[in-house]
């Protein structure tokens, strides 16, 4: 089953390809980040969703697998300036793992392994834009690209798709994340070009 | 957690960078670390990232000590994970 992430209507085929402004294109994976890379074993490995009132939802990774997966294909836009097309992901929708999750949060602020963070509105988890995604390119999500598993969410700048990740905290009010309280934009829509704050 | 060091610069890459902001050269500079105290020249740091976006992080304990974001007209500098530096200065 195949998802073209939102966002990206506007892009024709190589060749005529449309970005968002700066960016340019490449055909590798750049790999960015801002520590030393975790190593998470398995049995370990566990993904959480944390409400405003404290209630803690948890999955193993033997639970993650067993959910339904999909196959999304979509673009990758890096603040720093490159975008790769075209990438062929497979995991599990956030509306399936936030679909018995009672809240009333309009934010969530994302935690991986290693300590990085990084905010967003809830609403850009749901209706099909973000995924946690544990396979690229048909193998296993290698840990520099952020495996086991990492957030996809296409439509924001990359470094809102957090590696690593290890659980989502549901607020009341947003909490600016790892990069968001260091000069980076709160939102980062690459289509608006919010790279830095006062974007 | 870690089994491998991965690739990052000495905090030597940060002299560029911080010369723009600091008229003195911070590598040279003390850094204390809030974490876990250790202190040492910003020099040792180990520098993740971008040219736009540098962590440095504690030889010892590897957490963040240093943050510098640089967009197109302005720099952002978070220095919260390093308690003091200690700037050396040419003897009054």
């Amino acid at each position: 089953m195949g998802i073209i992430s939102r966002g990206f209507h506007g892009r024709s085929r190589d060749g005529d390809v449309k970005l968002p402004p700066g960016q340019y294109l490449t055909h590798d994976f750049p790999v960015l980040s801002a520590g030393p890379t975790p190593r998470v074993p398995l049995e370990r490995w566990e993904f959480t969703v944390t409400t405003e009132a404290g209630q803690v939802h948890r999955w193993s990774w033997q639970d993650i697998l067993a959910l339904p997966s999909v196959t999304p294909t979509v673009d990758l836009h890096c603040v720093t300036k490159w975008s790769k097309l075209g990438t062929n992901w497979q995991g599990v929708s956030l509306d399936v793992l936030l679909a018995d999750v009672e809240t009333a949060a309009d934010y969530a602020l994302v935690h991986s392994y290693g300590g990085y963070t990084t905010n967003l509105p809830l609403e850009d988890l749901l209706d099909g834009q973000a995924w946690i995604a544990y396979r690229y390119d048909g193998e296993d999500l290698m840990p520099e690209h952020g495996g086991p598993a990492r957030l996809l969410v296409p439509h924001l700048y990359l470094w809102k798709s957090a590696k690593w990740v290890r659980g989502i905290q549901l607020l009341l009010e947003d909490e600016p994340g790892f990069w968001e309280t260091a000069g980076y934009h709160n939102y980062g829509d690459p289509w608006r070009e919010q790279r830095y704050q006062g974007d | 957690m870690t089994e491998r060091d991965d690739a990052y610069r000495d905090g030597n890459s940060l002299a560029g960078p911080l010369s723009e902001i600091f008229a003195v050269d911070v590598t040279a500079a003390g850094g204390r670390c809030a974490h876990c105290g250790l202190t040492g020249p910003v020099a040792t740091m180990r520098v993740y990232g971008s040219a736009e976006a540098m962590v440095g992080r504690c030889p010892g304990c590897e957490e963040v000590m240093m943050r510098l974001v640089r967009g197109p007209d302005a720099a952002w500098l978070d220095l919260r994970g390093t308690v003091t530096l200690r700037i050396p200065l040419p003897p009054d």
